[in-house]
């Protein structure tokens, strides 16, 4: 029966919603409660595997990106006779866009993916329920520090990919395409501002908000056995991507009005 | 005369009254009742997928009964929050079935873990007990392997460790001897009535291994089919007439389990 179909993904997906909210909920106020040292440590843990760790990687896509983008643009841009603000459209797309869109990307694919397979793994094998059964609670000794090295390491990780994806774009432009580089670095000043950047980082907060907790929450609900582990790779990975890019298209709305609210004079650069 | 005592060891420690447990449509536990003396061993045997692990995961809370009760020094803990289960889980070692051993710590951190949790203890006296711990199971000096190093016994033996680490009044060990070589599984039975005998832990245990059940118990109980069967002393059971408890003593399979075999 269709409707009885249609239905059912109507119940579960509500069912999964609240479960997820809930979810969520518990590792705020997790979070609230403050840590132990035993949290703290396990939270410097998981920001160097999931932050320092990643350096490398978000540099050299960061780069590839910014390198391709002055590519694609720069014939339209030179047939206008506006080769030279190059510098600021660069600039502009990666650190509004590309930065902490790519650099969430390559978190839930990198990070995201590794944390459900480590947590669906322990409670595959009981050690979730173990740590329950020695009265610690799992959100907050799993949870909770992983979740807020996420929050913490997404910004930072940005940074790195806009560096090397403005350095990508420069490179192009300047030593390829011949632009003036007194030019390019103009153009990319006067275009960006620190609530452009600033517009950046906090998407890239929200994303790695939205990798922390849905890869958390992934694995603590994931089902037996390694395909249970497989398969809630596969759904966090997925579910985060799409989120992120849910959230980026919200968060762009909402950060543009709020910029015309307050600085109602100067058109928002989009 | 000798005067009379208040003896209160004839209260049961754990018990559990007409609890029922079902996953989607599969029936656990049917009706359960049983209760567990304080300071004695209780065995429960019965085949796999009886529910065994599924009784001794309602005692610290791990799961909750569909319908029922279960006490704990009179206490209800069903129906406690997480929160409110933790005072009662901090009295309670539970070694699980794999070990259940966190695989990102080493063997020391794994049984330091219950007790630096609760933060009571100086770093010295920990190590001191991770010492202690490891020498009572066999392991002494392997403090710093990993889980993944071991072999399945030796995991087991970590996790047995780790289960008394916080020196708990009752253990719950879920089949503390399978794959174990027979004499190590004579050192585990031998350390559940050393536990019983001179720090008077109360024990659980759910074992398939007869040789252990009769060693180390003081009431064996049978799980078949979401409800208690039988009960009653080693002796008792040894001579009882039951005939689904004769089949499981004597490891014999039941004409209708034969049945698939002989159309091969």
């Amino acid at each position: 029966m269709p409707l009885e179909f249609l239905g059912n993904i109507c119940v579960s997906f509500v069912l999964t919603l609240g479960d997820f909210v809930r979810f969520f909920m518990t590792i705020l106020t997790g979070s609230l409660r403050g840590m132990d040292r035993f949290d703290l440590r396990e939270m410097f843990s998981q920001m160097f595997d999931l932050g320092t760790l990643s350096i490398p990687v978000v540099m050299l896509t960061g780069f590839f990106i910014g390198a391709v983008l002055v590519i694609e643009a720069y014939p339209q841009f030179h047939a206008l006779g506006l080769a030279s603000r190059l510098g600021s459209v660069t600039v502009l797309s990666v650190v509004k866009q590309i930065g902490p869109v790519l650099t969430g990307v390559m978190l839930a694919g990198r990070v995201g993916g590794a944390m459900t397979a480590e947590l669906g793994t322990m409670r595959v094998t009981e050690q979730i329920e173990a740590l329950r059964s020695m009265a610690a609670d799992p959100v907050r000794t799993l949870a909770v520090p992983r979740v807020l090295a996420c929050v913490v390491m997404t910004p930072i990780l940005t940074v790195f990919s806009d560096i090397l994806g403005i350095f990508g774009g420069w490179l192009i432009a300047v030593h390829v395409q011949g632009i003036n580089n007194d030019q390019f670095w103009h153009y990319a000043r006067v275009g960006v501002d620190i609530y452009t950047i600033n517009t950046g980082l906090i998407k890239a907060l929200f994303f790695g908000l939205a990798i922390g907790v849905i890869a958390c929450y992934k694995g603590f609900r994931c089902g037996n056995g390694a395909q249970g582990v497989g398969r809630a790779c596969t759904e966090a990975f997925v579910t985060s991507f799409i989120v992120i890019l849910m959230l980026n298209l919200v968060l762009a709305l909402l950060l543009t009005n709020i910029y015309v609210m307050f600085w109602p004079n100067q058109a928002p650069i989009l | 005369m000798i005067p009379p005592t208040t003896d209160t060891s004839d209260q049961p420690i754990i018990r559990f009254a007409d609890v029922h447990k079902r996953f989607g449509s599969l029936v656990v536990l049917d009706g359960m009742s049983l209760d567990i003396p304080a300071d004695r061993t209780t065995v429960i045997i019965g085949p796999s997928g009886a529910g065994k692990s599924v009784l001794l995961k309602h005692i610290v809370g791990l799961l909750q009964p569909d319908r029922g009760n279960v006490y704990f020094h009179q206490q209800r803990i069903n129906e406690l929050s997480e929160r409110q289960l933790e005072p009662i889980r901090k009295r309670i070692g539970f070694l699980f079935q794999m070990g259940a051993l966190f695989d990102s710590m080493s063997v020391g951190e794994n049984i330091a873990f219950p007790l630096r949790h609760q933060g009571i203890k100086s770093e010295k006296d920990i190590q001191q007990v991770i010492h202690e711990k490891l020498a009572v199971v066999g392991l002494s000096g392997s403090e710093k392997k990993m889980p993944g190093d071991l072999s399945g016994g030796q995991k087991k033996r970590v996790a047995l460790a780790r289960a008394i680490a916080m020196d708990p009044e009752v253990v719950l060990y879920d089949e503390p001897t399978t794959g174990l070589d027979p004499i190590r599984a004579d050192v585990i039975n031998e350390l559940i009535l050393k536990l019983k005998e001179e720090l008077k832990v109360t024990g659980i245990v759910v074992t398939h291994d007869m040789a252990s059940a009769f060693k180390v118990a003081d009431q064996i109980v049978m799980l078949l089919n979401g409800k208690i069967i039988v009960q009653g002393t080693p002796e008792q059971i040894k001579t009882m007439e039951n005939e689904d408890l004769r089949h499981f003593i004597e490891g014999r399979a039941n004409a209708e389990d034969l049945k698939a075999l002989h159309r091969l």
